[in-house]
């Protein structure tokens, strides 16, 4: 049975120790509380400095929380065999993931040795065939072949295909699309928008507004380490509350319409409610925060 | 006409031959206009930026000319480009870190450059215009380190244009930065040209949508050549070449959401520059594609200032 929180995370804090001696500490998260339910994509937004690649880490188990909890499917993060069954993350530079003396299908090769050893050889390359064809690539194509003989896009969604070949209940893709090209972008983000079908769920993680609106249930947009408003993705956009999500949302350029000013905000939610130190739930789902930014101090009255 | 380029040829140097970058692109920019050049990577838009100011080692001068103002510039000589370069032609470059020296504060760095070029830096000049791109003057004591991204990368624009160039070359200058920062510079180079410091811009993005906002004109580049250039407005509103039309309709707005309407991508990608097919290089991937594209098509004006490569319109 599917839970219906695949991702949860709860009051999740990190800070790293700085300074020569390791003397000051930076609060890269701070409190942050948001889940993923399977079959959802969630998007973080967030600019440069945000952390919303370091609590892609932390999922992943690449780096510790400092507080708070992580938990996936009801389980701890525990980095090992198993945890990687279901958990997998995809980055910003598919070029990098590659060895580039070997040839690119060695990331299927890699997940037999590891998870499969007792997969026969002809049933295993119909799996990868399988897999490579569910993220819309021609096994003709792209197998046999060196990553420099590769496009970018090509290769991100190998590496897609390479986490379908496991077990997969959760997918963290960081940037994965910030690399390619506009005409191939969009294929990349199809793709992920119907792994949903198949019940994953994926935590997209983007600097870009865009490509988070187009393709998340919901939407959490983080500042300096502490989410800011969060909710279902046409309320936090269509209906932006927090003078920052106002702000950037206002900065992003159009296509077909000139930069406009960010609008006020005429009252302050978090005032209204007295909601110190978290977020204020403006509408069932949509949450937000308000305090600890400056520019709402003019708005209270 | 404050710059004419036409019949531009360059080409990189590799073990495996010739990559013709620039296969013979003519276009012009009209003083106080920004031309904005957009395309997907590896379509000749940075090859083209670098060879009006300088060509790096592997890059050779194949053939055509660029006229500045009506002076022909020297492009495929290293040495002759020095004396345009700066007071005539002037970049800012996609990464500003690597622009500025990081063992100089901003001040004495601008001084030093400045003096290397024979001129007398003018403090007072560099503050009001440094004030024009929102930076206190304070910043002339600081280390580059000490500087944010955008606040960097205004101080590059702002030494680029010292000298008030009549060309101002930026090449992905907002690609590293966040959107509240890409549009405070993308604004600040609107200023610089309304104010005269500039006389007209070459800006090279692979963002769509950003050139939108600034450029007058926009030029669509694919595999070395001109597909698309038109008015900006025109340009996205109603595009003629089919990769014009498909590379619009790939590209997700804000608001815009999967459940609504799916953006489809182009399939396929650019023809190798090594030895490109003969015709039109769209033509692999073109839906409208037909044996008559096996032809190169040539730029053809359509309606006034907008010019389109292809046989299908």
């Amino acid at each position: 049975m599917l839970t219906s929180d695949m991702l949860k995370l709860d009051n999740v804090t990190k800070t790293y120790r700085v300074g020569a001696l390791g003397g000051k500490a930076v609060t890269a998260v701070d409190r942050v509380s948001f889940d993923v339910r399977a079959g959802e994509v969630v998007s973080l937004i967030g600019e440069s400095g945000s952390g919303k690649s370091t609590i892609g880490r932390m999922i992943l188990g690449l780096t510790p929380v400092t507080g708070g909890s992580i938990t996936v499917a009801g389980a701890p993060v525990r980095p090992g065999r198993d945890y990687y069954r279901s958990v997998q993350g995809v980055f910003q530079d598919p070029f990098s993931c590659y060895n580039p003396v070997f040839k690119a299908d060695r990331v299927f090769r890699l997940i037999k040795e590891t998870y499969h050893p007792g997969v026969p050889e002809d049933e295993w390359a119909a799996r990868v065939r399988a897999a490579v064809r569910d993220v819309r690539l021609n096994p003709g194509e792209v197998l046999g072949k060196y990553p420099h003989q590769l496009s970018g896009g090509q290769l991100q969604r190998m590496l897609i295909a390479r986490a379908l070949l496991l077990d997969l209940k959760l997918l963290v893709a960081d940037e994965i699309t910030s690399m390619l090209d506009a005409s191939t972008r969009v294929d990349v983000l199809n793709l992920l928008a119907d792994l949903k079908a198949r019940g994953l769920a994926v935590l997209y993680v983007t600097h870009d507004l865009a490509l988070g609106t187009y393709l998340a249930e919901r939407t959490v947009v983080l500042w300096r380490g502490t989410v800011v408003e969060r909710g279902p993705t046409e309320q936090v956009f269509g209906d932006p509350l927090h003078p920052y999500t106002r702000r950037l949302l206002a900065a992003v350029p159009r296509l077909h319409a000139p930069w406009e000013d960010a609008p006020e905000v005429r009252s302050c939610l978090y005032h209204d409610t007295g909601a110190v130190g978290g977020l204020a739930e403006a509408t069932p789902g949509h949450f937000v925060a308000c305090a600890r930014l400056s520019d709402c101090q003019g708005d209270v009255s | 006409m404050s710059l004419t380029v036409t019949d531009l040829r360059v080409s990189y140097q590799t073990l495996r031959g010739e990559v013709r970058a620039l296969d013979g692109v003519s276009f012009t920019v009209a003083d106080g206009e920004i031309l904005g050049l957009a395309g997907e990577s590896g379509c000749g838009k940075t090859t083209l930026g670098k060879s009006l100011i300088r060509l790096d080692g592997r890059m050779r001068h194949a053939g055509g000319t660029v006229e500045l103002d009506g002076r022909e510039l020297p492009i495929a000589d290293d040495r002759a480009m020095n004396a345009f370069r700066f007071r005539e032609v002037s970049l800012v470059p996609q990464y500003s870190m690597s622009a500025l020296n990081p063992t100089r504060k901003i001040g004495r760095m601008v001084a030093e450059l400045l003096r290397s070029r024979g001129e007398t830096p003018d403090r007072a000049k560099l503050e009001s215009r440094l004030a024009q791109v929102g930076l206190p003057r304070e910043v002339l004591d600081r280390y580059p380190i000490e500087l944010s991204g955008g606040m960097r990368q205004r101080v590059v624009m702002v030494i680029s244009t010292l000298l008030d160039p009549s060309l101002l070359i930026a090449d992905e200058i907002t690609s590293a930065l966040d959107v509240s920062t890409q549009q405070a510079v993308a604004r600040a180079l609107l200023g610089f040209r309304d104010a005269g410091h500039v006389t007209s811009m070459v800006f090279i993005t692979h963002d769509l949508a950003l050139t939108a906002r600034i450029a007058d004109t926009i030029m669509v580049m694919y595999a070395g050549r001109l597909a698309e250039k038109a008015p900006a407005e025109v340009l996205v509103e109603q595009p003629r070449h089919p990769y014009t039309r498909l590379l619009v309709n790939a590209l997700p707005e804000v608001g815009a959401r999967h459940a609504g309407r799916r953006l489809t991508g182009i399939a396929g990608s650019p023809p190798s520059l090594l030895d490109p097919p003969p015709g039109c290089r769209f033509r692999e991937r073109c839906p409208l594609a037909d044996d008559g594209c096996a032809e190169q098509p040539p730029v053809t004006e359509v309606a006034p200032g907008h010019h389109v490569a292809c046989w299908k319109v």
